[in-house]
């Protein structure tokens, strides 16, 4: 990012207008003027004011365009070719042949450079896109070592939380970390949530049952990670799921409980 | 504003385009011929070498490289660099001292409906004789930074800023800020 007012200060945008500075400078002037309003703005007032002071200097006004048309078309006429020539000579055949031979082979190079630009096109685009998917393969892979980290953590307590009636298949696991008050809770095994439902977090206490809500996990998303981090500060002596409307409830549909599990004491 | 759609019509070799450009730059281009040439004949003369050079290689042109103007300015500043070398122009000019610019717009009594006259006048009045002599060489003729500052015998790093006060002050006259 260029700071707009000292470039402008800097007089490269009237010495652009003059055309005295180099070709390449000229290239890049250009460059920023066109992704600049306020540059262009500059380089059309310096424009301006050149113009009234080059046609004040101009002795008299220009004669009409009628004597440049004449000019231009005469010397295009120039280039017809006279048809009526009675004898052609074989040298002149021989020159048109080898004209058009000539237009071919150019033609014939010219198209096999657009083709070879329209492949550079090509993979150009196709480099981009890879090097975009190994970035972010790249931001996957360092978020993943990052859970990692946490999970390998010493003091992690790990509770699975098994399947229920309602889904025999279903499992989930809990990762603990008393000292953080953080949990980590891995959905992966749960079957997607029907529309209009979220799955709800709890942290339970037995003796006498009590569940507190931990978390509702409306951020579920069948390609992510499904993985969550929520707080935990409770003494949790077990953790379940269950199902429940849009929203979260406010106590656990026990009916509709897909996974438990008990924190080993 | 730069007519680009003018421009791209130019450029596929449309007349009546072409015709419309005339119209616009004509006097600017011939302006700084004739600050070069100091020859109102001459300068006539090669104003029109200028356009049909421009039409000749109009697909030369590119946006990307530069302005429309700067383009014309360059084919004109050279056309009328290299008469000033022909033996014709030598011989005539033998006795004329180096004019400027500002010789011009001071001898100068009537000006075209395209231009502030008041504005150049009063312009003229305040414009430092370094700003005179920057001006000239920089834009009019055309030298590169280290020329000018060579020419002038001021340091390389103060042509650039130099030059964008002179033209401030140009602009300030005219009001085009």
């Amino acid at each position: 990012m260029i700071d707009i007012k000292e470039y402008i200060d800097s007089g490269v945008l009237e010495l652009y207008v003059y055309g005295t500075l180099s070709e390449a400078e000229s290239a890049e002037v250009s460059r920023l003027v066109a992704l600049h309003p306020e540059l262009k703005a500059e380089v059309e007032q310096i424009e301006t004011a050149l113009q009234q002071l080059t046609s004040a200097a101009a002795p008299s006004t220009p004669s009409s365009f009628e004597s440049i048309r004449s000019k231009i078309q005469s010397k295009e006429e120039k280039y017809v070719i006279p048809l009526s020539r009675k004898r052609i000579p074989i040298a002149a055949y021989l020159g048109w042949a080898a004209a058009v031979l000539l237009l071919i082979v150019i033609g014939y190079q010219f198209s096999e450079g657009q083709k070879l630009e329209d492949k550079i096109t090509t993979l150009e685009r196709e480099q981009l896109l890879q090097q975009g998917k190994t970035d972010m393969a790249e931001e996957e892979l360092a978020k993943a070592n990052e859970l990692l980290d946490v999970l390998r953590t010493k003091d992690i307590i790990s509770v699975p939380l098994g399947a229920q009636e309602i889904a025999p298949e279903a499992y989930a696991s809990i990762y603990w970390n008393k000292d953080t008050e953080k949990a980590y809770v891995d959905v992966r095994g749960l079957p997607n949530p029907p529309e209009g439902k979220v799955y709800q977090l709890w942290s339970l206490t037995l003796d006498p049952l009590t569940p507190t809500s931990m978390a509702v996990l409306d951020q579920y998303d069948a390609n992510g990670t499904q993985l969550f981090e929520v707080d935990n500060p409770n003494a949790s002596q077990a953790f379940g799921i269950t199902l429940e409307p849009e929203g979260g409830s406010a106590s656990p549909t026990l009916e509709q409980l897909y996974v438990l599990g008990v924190v080993e004491p | 504003m730069q007519p680009d759609q003018l421009i791209a019509k130019f450029q596929q070799k449309d007349e009546s385009a072409f015709a419309e450009l005339y119209e616009r730059y004509s006097e600017n281009i011939l302006g700084v011929i004739h600050s070069i040439l100091h020859d109102q004949e001459l300068s006539e003369e090669v104003l029109q070498d200028v356009f049909v050079k421009a039409w000749n290689n109009a697909s030369s042109y590119n946006s990307k490289k530069g302005r429309f103007f700067t383009w014309l300015l360059n084919i004109a500043r050279n056309a009328a660099i290299d008469k000033t070398r022909s033996k014709a122009f030598k011989d005539s000019k033998q006795n004329q001292s180096a004019a400027f610019f500002v010789d011009i717009l001071e001898d100068k009594n009537n000006f075209s409906s395209k231009v502030d006259a008041i504005g150049i006048k009063k312009y003229i009045e305040v414009l430092e004789p370094i700003c005179k002599k920057v001006i000239q060489l920089l834009f009019f003729k055309g030298y590169t930074q280290k020329e000018t500052a060579e020419e002038l015998d001021i340091p390389l790093g103060t042509v650039k800023t130099r030059n964008r006060i002179c033209i401030n002050k140009l602009r300030e006259v005219l009001g085009v800020t």
